[in-house]
């Protein structure tokens, strides 16, 4: 059956279209120039932060103890160094490690301790959907079990690979990573810089210890990598790191961003709302100026 | 033990069924029988040895690959729904009401196919039993966080949505009268959760500059998710109409699907320029200069499940050609599945280092969940006025 075209007032479905894509489209744009815009994060003046002095490492264990001690994690049978045993790994219930990495016949390698870098803008905090991973005014990043419902998207996310996920526990898994020892009610520093013999650890603000980390470049360029890691990968780490070796070869990830990671996900997200109010601005003139036709009647 | 529960349960099930057949009057083939009790007490066991032993005792999950295919099959099953906010935002807000015939059964199948994503994201929670936690605990600066309002959002719109076809089946059409006058917001409501979370999916790789390759890695991954989950919301329209009109002798109006062919042609040429003007911008066309399997998968994505298709479409619907129109439906969802599965899965292995294969109890777990969901698709289709009539008395 032939019917007549309806009738079509005020503007045309085409141009409407056409018009709100460009809407669409604007705000798009205007959401990435905006990108420089940062995401709220805690901002303790004094921030706290630990100088790992990796030349100064004689690599015996002696934090992983005490961090066991401390957190009431697992403590290993016999006391180990780096150099027997196998290397061992961050786990739900290990939270730090030191590993002799990068050692062969050719070349000398290093001890290396590995635990959470507590970025300034740690990309776990920003990801988790219920806050239990929650960064303190001084920068330490904690855990709070309560909250977490397991989605792993800290692990996922983390671009040092330190949250660790407890696979094998039926409903109750918790995520384990070090925080700072900043979890206890008492808090006068992170238990494995107390053990450390050497002074491979100190404790202090981060300000003091980039000073400090400079003074020691300074002081011996021979003996140092000019390269602080932790000062501008992904917007700083509250952990600070000297090496005598290039940090690639102990396995410091390469290549990160001198941004913080949650800012390349706050670009998107801060649209949001503006998004959702031109959707409904452009959604209710649609449904009130575009002609209602007859549904077919044939 | 769990073993043997499940293995006496399986040959106890088959024996019942093959004994009652003739008197069930189950007309049924036994080898299809086999397959789906197998299927079912196979997702049951693996569920139960996951509430028994952790995540780690069913998936081939680890800390370096904390997500696996359920994320990818979540990924996939909401941007293959989005035929659901599509189709309403083109009966209730452009007016065009010859459309109204495809929004029911387009919006039972974004009913089942976010319960079934809901089920599977339940399911990868190290603690299924606080799921309910980001809704009162918010954290506004999560991707995650936002999903997950966006989605138990729209998952009421969709029932809201769906409603009026339950209370006419009951007999009581006129309590759908409130709703019919709510149709525009709460429609409205829809289209823009749908817009915020399928985008979204994109963002949650955001965070991963430097885990996801380069070649997908882009501040555009919102806006590529939501347009090619447009693309493929349209595709699975189409495909389903040939489908139900095949196995359920329920038939979508053809001059409909040609439309929506048409339309998802042009989305489909919109993401081509999309893709290909992300990686222009970004100056990353070097990548294709030495051959590697994943320039070869990003090809076989982006040409054999976008361009190919939305050449084949527009012949298709201009030439009027069922198996065109199916033909190249298949294609978009396959290319959407690709991009996904790259996404989540395989552009990530080379940063992680570590390849990720599902273990047997995923893949069952997952697919075990697909056929629940294409069977309740078809009782509901059955038992509710889902599909337009076929009869010709006028209704």
């Amino acid at each position: 059956m032939a019917t007549t075209p309806p009738v079509v007032t005020g503007v045309t479905r085409r141009q409407f279209l056409g018009t709100s894509a460009a809407a669409a489209a604007g705000l798009c744009v205007g959401g990435m120039a905006s990108a420089a815009a940062t995401p709220p994060q805690a901002s303790g003046a004094e921030r706290i932060g630990v100088l790992v002095d990796l030349t100064r490492c004689i690599g015996c264990r002696a934090c992983v103890r005490a961090c066991n001690d401390r957190n009431d994690l697992p403590q290993d049978p016999q006391p180990t160094s780096v150099w027997d045993g196998p290397a061992q790994t961050l786990t739900y219930q290990r939270w730090t490690v030191v590993n002799r990495i990068g050692q062969s016949t050719a070349q000398e390698g290093s001890s290396v301790k590995q635990q959470c870098l507590h970025c300034l803008e740690p990309a776990c905090v920003s990801v988790c959907p219920v806050g239990a991973l929650r960064q303190l005014d001084s920068g330490a990043v904690i855990y709070r079990q309560e909250r977490c419902i397991g989605c792993r998207y800290c692990v996922f996310a983390c671009p040092f690979g330190i949250p660790k996920f407890q696979w094998d526990s039926g409903v109750t898994p918790v995520i384990g990573k070090c925080q700072f020892c900043a979890q206890h009610a008492t808090f006068d520093g992170p238990a494995c810089v107390k053990a450390c013999p050497t002074g491979a650890l100190k404790f202090g603000t981060r300000e003091e210890l980039l000073f400090e980390a400079r003074a020691r470049l300074h002081a011996r360029p021979d003996r140092y990598l000019n390269h602080i890691y932790g000062e501008q990968e992904v917007g700083g780490t509250s952990w600070l790191y000297l090496s005598g070796q290039p940090f690639e070869r102990l396995g410091f990830p390469q290549g990160l961003p001198s941004v913080g990671l949650p800012r390349l996900t706050w670009v998107a997200l801060k649209v949001l709302p503006a998004a959702v109010t031109v959707l409904a601005v452009i959604m209710s003139l649609a449904s009130s100026l575009l002609p209602r036709r007859p549904p077919p009647s044939s | 033990m769990l073993e043997l529960t499940f293995g006496i349960g399986f040959v106890g099930l088959l024996a019942w069924v093959v004994t009652q057949r003739s008197h069930l009057r189950l007309r049924v083939r036994l080898e299809l029988v086999t397959v789906l009790l197998a299927l079912f007490l196979g997702a049951l066991y693996a569920i139960a040895k996951r509430v028994e032993g952790g995540l780690g005792a069913i998936t081939h999950l680890s800390d370096q690959v904390p997500w696996g295919l359920w994320i990818t099959f979540d990924l996939c099953g909401v941007a293959l729904a989005s035929g659901g906010f599509l189709i309403a935002a083109t009966v209730h807000v452009l007016h065009l009401k010859r459309f109204e015939p495809i929004l029911r059964p387009t919006v039972l199948t974004a009913l089942i196919a976010y319960q079934l994503v809901a089920a599977v994201l339940v399911l990868d929670l190290g603690r299924p039993q606080r799921f309910w936690h980001p809704l009162i605990m918010w954290q506004h600066h999560s991707v995650m966080f936002e999903i997950t309002l966006c989605l138990t959002l729209y998952t009421v719109v969709l029932m809201v949505e769906f409603l009026p076809a339950i209370l006419e089946r009951v007999g009581r059409p006129q309590l759908a009268e409130p709703l019919h006058r709510l149709a525009i917001p709460v429609v409205i409501a829809g289209v823009i959760l749908s817009t915020l979370h399928q985008s979204s999916f994109g963002s949650l790789f955001l965070i991963v500059p430097q885990k996801l390759h380069p070649l997908w890695y882009t501040p555009w991954l919102p806006a590529l998710f939501l347009v090619s989950a447009a693309a493929a919301g349209l595709a699975v329209v189409i495909l389903e109409s040939w489908l139900c009109s095949v196995f359920l002798q329920r038939q979508l109006p053809a001059v409909l699907i040609r439309e929506l062919a048409r339309a998802c042609q042009w989305v489909l040429w919109g993401y081509v320029m999309l893709k290909v003007g992300d990686l222009a911008w970004r100056g990353r066309w070097m990548d294709f200069t030495k051959p590697t399997w994943l320039g070869v998968l990003w090809i076989v994505e982006v040409v054999g499940g976008v361009a190919v298709p939305a050449v084949w479409l527009g012949r298709a619907w201009r030439r009027r050609t069922a198996r065109g129109l199916t033909g190249s439906a298949w294609l978009v969802i396959g290319g959407l599945a690709l991009n996904r599965a790259n996404i989540s899965w395989f552009a990530l292995i080379p940063a992680v280092g570590v390849v990720y294969v599902p273990s047997w109890m995923e893949v069952v777990i997952t697919a075990a969940l697909f056929v629940a969901g294409v069977a309740i698709f078809a009782a509901v289709s059955r038992l509710l006025p889902v599909f337009p009539r076929t009869d010709s008395t006028p209704a």
